[in-house]
C-alpha cells in the first residue's frame, strides 16, 4: 500500500497486531473481555478440558445481565436453568479471579452500559464479548465487536483471537436533525437504506456533524446497532465529549495515566484524504423518527409514511410477503394508528439516562394508556439511580408506569419479560426478529419518543403531535 | 474444541430457501441456558419446526422426510443477528456439516468454522441450481471438496470454486483449532502485552 494515510480504525488495529498469519487471519490482541452468564460457560469448560487458565484476567470483566429477572431481584431466581447459568458465572469469576458484578451488586447492569459508566471502556481499546451489542463501545473509538464462545475461550486462554481484518466504510450524516429526530432514528434511518446485510465484511466509523453533536448515550445507540446493517462494529473518533464522559469514572484512568492516555487519545483520527473501502453520505433533514414494520431491523421507515411495496424493493418478495404476515400487516398500510399492546424501554441500545429523559419528557402530566402494559427497564443499577434522582422516578409513577430493576428484560426473550404471541411490542430495542421478544411476539423498533408517544396513546403516534 | 475433520463430503441437502435468517431462528435465546454445549439439535429452528405445544409444524422442511443429508443450504444473508455460537452447536448436533449460502453473516460464519461446520458461499445463480436440483429430486447429490475449495452439484455436473483463507482451510482439514495455535504463542503474545503497559 503505498497510501500511508490511515484511519482510526487503521491506527486502533494495527497496534494491536500481534503476528499476521500470510493467508490467514490475524493474531488480535484484546484490552478488554466482557463475559456475561450466557456465552461464557461453555469457554470455562473448554479451559478446563485443556487444563489452562485465564491469562490477564484483571482484563476481563464479568456482569449477569440476559437471564436476570427484573423484579424482585433480592429474592432467588426462580427459573432453575437461568440460576445454574448464573451460579456458573459466579463461580467461574471466582475461581479464575474476574472481577464479577452479579445480581444485587451495585454495579451490576447491562454489559454494554456497565462498561462504559465505569470508565472500562476506552479510546483506542480493543473490547470483545460474546454478544453481537458489543459494537456499542466503538462509541468511544475503540474497536469492540461481538465473538462467539471459542473466540471467548481463546480471549480468556491468550488475550487474543484470530481475525481477519475486515474492510473499511465511513458513513457521514450532516445537517440538523429535525424535531423528535434522535440517535435511534438516525441508525434505524442508515439501516433502512443499507439493509441488513450492508456493511457485511465492514467495520464502520460515523462522521459528520450530526455525531460530533451528539452526546455519548447517543453515540453508544447508533454504534450499538452496527451489527445490525451486519457490519462487525462501528466507531466514532472521540473528542473533548468522549473525554469529559471518561473523565472521573471509577476505572478511568487518573492524575499522570490520564494524561497520557488524554494525549495519546487525541491522536485517534482518521487522517485527511484516508481511502475508505466504501462511503456514504446522508443529509440529516432526511430522518424523520422511524419505526419498523417488518422482521428485520432493516424494514424501518419514517413514522408518517406508509408500507412500501415489496416490488418496490430491492431483494426478494418472497420474504417480505413471509415477513409482513408474521407482522399481521399490509402493503400500503399506515403505521400511525396501529394499535400497540406492549411498550419496553430498556436494553443496551436505549437504556441510558438519556433515553429515560426522553421517554420522561413525553409522558409527563400524561397518563399510561390503560391497555398497554409497560416495561421500563434501567440499563443498569447506576442509571436506576439517576432516575430516581433526577425526578423522573416521580414522572413516572405519576403516570402510571413501574420502574422495573436493570437487565437485558425484554429484548431477547430469555427471561421472564416475554411478549406473548400475537400481541404488538412498540420496543426500543435492537432486533426485530420473529420471535425475538417471545414467541409469536411482533415487534416494532423505534426511539424512545415513540415508544412514549406509543405508551400514552395506546396506539403507533408521532411524537412531533405530542410535543 | 474437538470435531471431525472435513475432507470431502458427499451428501444430499436440505433446502431452506429463505433470505436473512437470523440467529435467533436458528436457536431461539430460551434455549441458551444449557452450561454445556450438547443437545442444541433439539431445538434448531425450534419455532418454525414445532407449534407452540410441541408437536411438529408438517409444513416445515426439516419435519418432510423427504429431505434430509449433512448440507443445509439457506438463503442470502444467513445466520444475521446474535453471536452466540449456538446457532453453530445446533446445526452441528443436528447433523449438519456444511451450510451453503450466496451470503453469510460475519459472526455466524467465523463461529461455522470455529466449530467444524463448514460454510460455502456460492454465486446466486449457482444456489438457484442447486435448490432446482433439490426442487427435482430430494435425493440429488452434492460433493463438497475442502482440499480443493470446489462445490459440485452432481445431478448437472456444475461446479464452482469457494474462498476459505489457507489458515483456517488447514485446521478444517486436520481438526485442529486457535487455541492450540494461541497456546503454542503465548510468550510472544506475554510480550506483546508487555510491551503495550509501558
Amino acid at each position: 500500500m503505498s497510501n500511508k494515510l490511515s484511519t482510526l480504525f487503521d491506527k486502533v488495529w494495527d497496534a494491536h497486531v500481534v503476528r499476521k498469519i500470510e493467508d490467514g487471519p490475524d493474531v488480535f490482541f484484546i484490552d478488554r473481555h466482557f463475559i456475561h452468564e450466557v456465552t461464557s460457560p461453555v469457554a470455562f469448560l473448554g479451559l478446563q478440558n485443556r487444563g489452562v487458565g485465564v491469562m490477564f484476567p484483571k482484563d476481563t470483566f464479568a456482569t449477569a445481565d440476559h437471564n436476570t429477572p427484573t423484579i424482585n431481584q433480592h429474592l432467588p431466581v426462580a427459573d432453575p436453568l437461568s440460576n445454574i447459568q448464573l451460579k456458573a458465572l459466579e463461580q467461574n469469576a471466582a475461581k479464575y479471579g474476574i472481577s464479577h458484578w452479579g445480581l444485587g451488586n451495585p454495579k451490576n447492569g447491562i454489559v454494554h452500559v456497565v462498561g462504559p459508566e465505569n470508565g472500562i471502556t476506552q479510546p483506542g481499546m480493543t473490547i470483545v464479548c460474546g454478544d453481537s451489542h458489543t459494537s456499542t463501545h466503538g462509541a468511544f473509538g475503540a474497536i469492540a465487536f461481538g465473538i462467539g464462545t471459542s473466540e471467548v475461550e481463546m480471549v480468556l486462554s491468550s488475550q487474543c483471537i484470530m481475525q481477519p481484518k475486515p474492510l473499511k466504510m465511513r458513513i457521514n450524516v450532516n445537517g440538523t436533525l429535525g424535531k423528535a429526530v434522535t440517535p435511534k432514528d438516525v441508525t434505524l434511518y442508515i439501516i433502512s437504506q443499507l439493509t441488513t446485510a450492508g456493511a457485511t465484511g465492514y467495520f464502520v466509523e460515523y462522521a459528520g456533524d450530526v455525531f460530533e453533536r451528539m452526546s455519548m448515550e447517543g453515540r453508544m445507540t447508533v454504534c450499538n446497532m452496527s451489527i445490525e446493517m451486519g457490519a462487525r462494529g462501528g466507531m466514532i473518533a472521540p473528542d473533548e465529549t468522549t473525554f469529559a464522559y471518561i473523565n472521573g469514572r471509577e476505572l478511568a484512568p487518573k492524575g499522570a495515566a490520564w494524561d497520557k492516555a488524554l494525549a495519546y487519545w487525541k491522536t485517534l483520527k482518521t487522517d485527511e484524504g484516508a481511502v475508505f473501502d466504501k462511503e456514504y453520505s446522508f443529509d440529516a433533514t432526511d430522518i424523520e423518527p422511524m419505526i419498523t414494520y417488518g422482521t428485520n431491523p432493516g424494514m424501518g421507515m419514517g413514522i408518517s409514511k406508509s408500507i412500501p411495496r415489496g416490488a418496490d424493493l430491492k431483494g426478494g418478495t418472497a420474504t417480505y410477503e413471509k415477513s409482513l404476515n408474521y407482522m399481521g400487516f399490509h402493503e400500503q398500510d399506515q403505521m400511525i394508528g396501529k394499535k400497540v399492546d406492549f411498550v419496553f424501554i430498556g436494553s443496551c441500545t436505549n437504556g441510558r439516562i438519556e433515553d429515560f429523559r426522553a421517554f420522561a419528557s413525553i409522558i409527563k402530566g400524561r397518563k399510561k394508556a390503560e391497555h398497554v402494559t409497560a416495561w421500563v427497564v434501567p440499563g443498569s443499577h447506576i442509571v436506576e439511580q439517576q432516575i430516581k434522582e433526577e425526578g423522573i422516578l416521580d414522572i413516572l409513577t405519576d403516570a402510571g408506569f413501574l420502574l422495573r430493576q436493570p437487565g437485558c428484560s425484554a429484548c431477547l426473550a430469555m427471561n421472564d419479560d416475554k411478549i406473548p404471541a400475537g400481541k404488538y411490542a412498540v420496543s426500543t430495542s435492537n432486533r426485530n426478529f420473529e420471535g425475538r421478544q417471545g414467541p409469536g411476539s411482533r415487534t416494532l423498533l423505534a426511539s424512545p419518543l415513540v415508544a412514549a408517544a406509543a405508551a400514552v396513546t395506546g396506539f403507533v403516534t408521532d411524537p412531533r403531535d405530542l410535543m | 474444541m474437538a470435531y471431525d475433520k472435513f475432507t470431502v463430503l458427499k451428501s444430499t441437502a436440505v433446502p431452506l430457501p429463505i433470505e436473512n435468517v437470523d440467529t435467533d431462528q436458528i436457536i431461539p435465546a430460551r434455549f441458551l441456558k444449557a452450561t454445556t454445549r450438547e443437545g442444541f439439535g433439539d431445538n434448531l429452528f425450534r419455532d418454525w419446526r414445532y407449534n407452540a405445544d410441541n408437536s411438529p409444524k408438517q409444513d416445515f422442511i426439516l419435519n418432510n422426510p423427504i429431505y434430509s443429508g449433512k448440507i443445509l443450504v439457506g438463503g442470502t444473508n444467513f445466520g444475521s443477528g446474535s453471536s452466540r455460537e449456538h446457532a453453530a452447536w445446533a446445526i452441528y448436533d443436528y447433523g449438519f456439516r456444511c451450510v451453503v449460502s450466496s451470503f453469510f453473516a460475519d459472526i455466524f460464519r467465523g463461529n461455522c468454522i470455529n466449530v467444524g461446520i463448514l460454510p460455502v458461499q456460492v454465486s446466486p445463480t449457482f444456489l438457484q441450481k442447486i435448490l432446482s436440483s433439490i426442487e427435482a429430486d430430494p435425493n440429488a447429490q452434492f460433493e463438497i471438496n475442502l482440499p480443493d475449495q470446489t462445490i459440485t452439484n452432481i445431478t448437472t455436473a456444475e461446479k464452482e470454486l469457494f474462498d476459505i483463507n489457507g489458515y483456517k482451510k488447514n485446521n478444517l482439514l486436520n481438526g485442529f483449532d486457535d487455541i492450540d495455535y494461541l497456546q503454542a504463542m503465548k510468550s510472544d503474545i506475554a510480550a506483546f502485552a508487555e510491551a503495550r503497559d509501558m
